[in-house]
């Protein structure tokens, strides 16, 4: 099962600059883990020491942000389009 | 009896004549340095902080010198002509500055900014009237500046841009007029100067009349540690799509802030100070008290761009309480 991750600016470093990704998972949480295996050291700039997504990190599934959802448990189908947003630099 | 506190503010019975004025312009700047008096508790008594309150500005942010100065010069050179649009890239306010002045003096406005910005800033934007534009999410600001770019190609004679990362009236701003209110406002007696960057208008403008002052006035930075961050109004230079006025050789040190011990300062601002800032105010706080700490005198001078108001349905507030709970508040700094 294979879902599309789109990637913000700030991480595309990890995927030699691909905006976008494939990735797999369950839920959320594995999708993050399978995204460490492929990119490693993204996990710990979108999750925080104990595991959960960093505050100002928004994740979402088909456009839902998942703390509306079941976070990090929040189950994924094939297909599904995932986005990592950042917050907003300045000016 | 009154609390000591309280004892001493009755005690001083202040009071201020109000300001009478012809025009909402004339509200921009002069805003008042408020002394941070309690945060700093355990610092070398010789050590002062002040926070100059730029959420005072009537479009409520520190964006309305820049905007104003560069919307005057756009109109004294003749590039504001009459049935121009003010268009420009912005995560938020330097649009609604943008947006305000445009309404003032009968421009139309259109801003780019990225769709994640804080729905009040939306909202604000749109009550002003103006246009705005929505660039990807996922590019951030500069993806804003690029999409701002592409409009304007489309389409150059019908917009005046004051392109805030690279118009060097953007940072003369500060050094007309934040920079000496500053001096002033300590009557000369500043030692140390801390800002955020966002554009950079503000460290480089007030920098650089501060350091004519007084060379030995420290002028020092304040930006994120990564380059996802939560700090919304400030750039990573490192990463970002560097401005034009920014030249990181008239600072003296650069101070990284993470977004939770920024996070954490605005919780305390609110509830031990009793003022309710943005992020970006935050992290100066954070960097100013950790410079206090270090020094046996100083008056130390930062500036928060914002009140925080605009961010209370960001995520600075989503779930704030099951890492702060009020009146137990745990920190990392």
């Amino acid at each position: 099962m294979s879902v599309r991750v789109r990637m913000p600016t700030p991480l595309r470093k990890f995927t030699n600059g691909a905006d976008e990704v494939a990735a797999q998972g369950q839920n959320v949480r594995a999708l993050v883990d399978d995204l460490e295996k492929s990119y490693p050291g993204i996990k710990e700039r979108i999750c925080d020491e104990t595991g959960k997504i960093r505050r100002f990190v928004n994740v979402y599934v088909n456009g839902d942000d998942i703390r509306f959802l079941q976070n990090l448990e929040t189950s994924l189908k094939e297909g599904d389009n995932i986005s990592i947003v950042p917050a907003i630099a300045g000016g | 009896m009154a609390n000591p506190t309280a004892a001493r503010w009755i005690a001083s019975e202040r009071f201020r004549e109000p300001k009478k004025v012809e025009s909402v312009l004339d509200l921009v700047g002069e805003t008042p340095l408020l002394e941070i008096r309690k945060i700093p508790e355990g610092i070398s008594p010789g050590v002062r902080i002040f926070a100059k309150l730029e959420g005072m500005n009537p479009g409520g942010s520190v964006k309305d010198r820049p905007a104003l100065k560069m919307i005057q010069e756009g109109i004294k050179s003749g590039k504001l002509a009459a049935g121009k649009t003010i268009i420009d890239s912005t995560s938020g306010n330097t649009g609604i500055a943008l947006a305000m002045i445009g309404r003032v003096l009968d421009y139309p406005v259109e801003l780019v900014m990225p769709s994640n910005v804080s729905a009040e800033r939306k909202r604000i934007i749109g009550a002003y009237g103006a246009k705005v534009t929505y660039s990807d999410q996922l590019e951030g600001s500069d993806g804003a500046i690029r999409l701002c770019r592409k409009i304007l190609e489309q389409n150059p004679d019908k917009y005046f841009k004051p392109d805030q990362y690279f118009n060097p009236m953007n940072s003369q701003a500060h050094y007309e007029t934040t920079g000496p209110e500053v001096y002033r406002q300590t009557a000369g007696r500043i030692t140390h100067f801390i800002a955020g960057i966002g554009t950079s208008g503000t460290i480089m403008g007030a920098g650089r009349y501060l350091k004519e002052k007084n060379s030995k006035i420290r002028v020092i930075a304040v930006e994120p540690d990564d380059a996802l961050h939560g700090l919304e109004g400030l750039k990573h230079m490192a990463t970002s799509i560097v401005p034009g006025i920014y030249h990181e050789d008239a600072l003296d040190e650069k101070i990284p802030a993470t977004t939770e011990d920024a996070y954490a300062m605005v919780y305390r601002l609110a509830q031990e100070e009793g003022i309710l800032v943005g992020q970006s105010s935050g992290a100066a706080m954070h960097a100013t008290l950790q410079i206090a700490r270090k020094l046996r005198s100083g008056v130390l001078v930062t500036i928060f761009p914002d009140f925080g108001d605009k961010y209370l349905t960001t995520n600075l507030w989503v779930g704030w309480r099951d890492r702060m709970s009020v009146g137990n508040l745990k920190f990392s700094i």
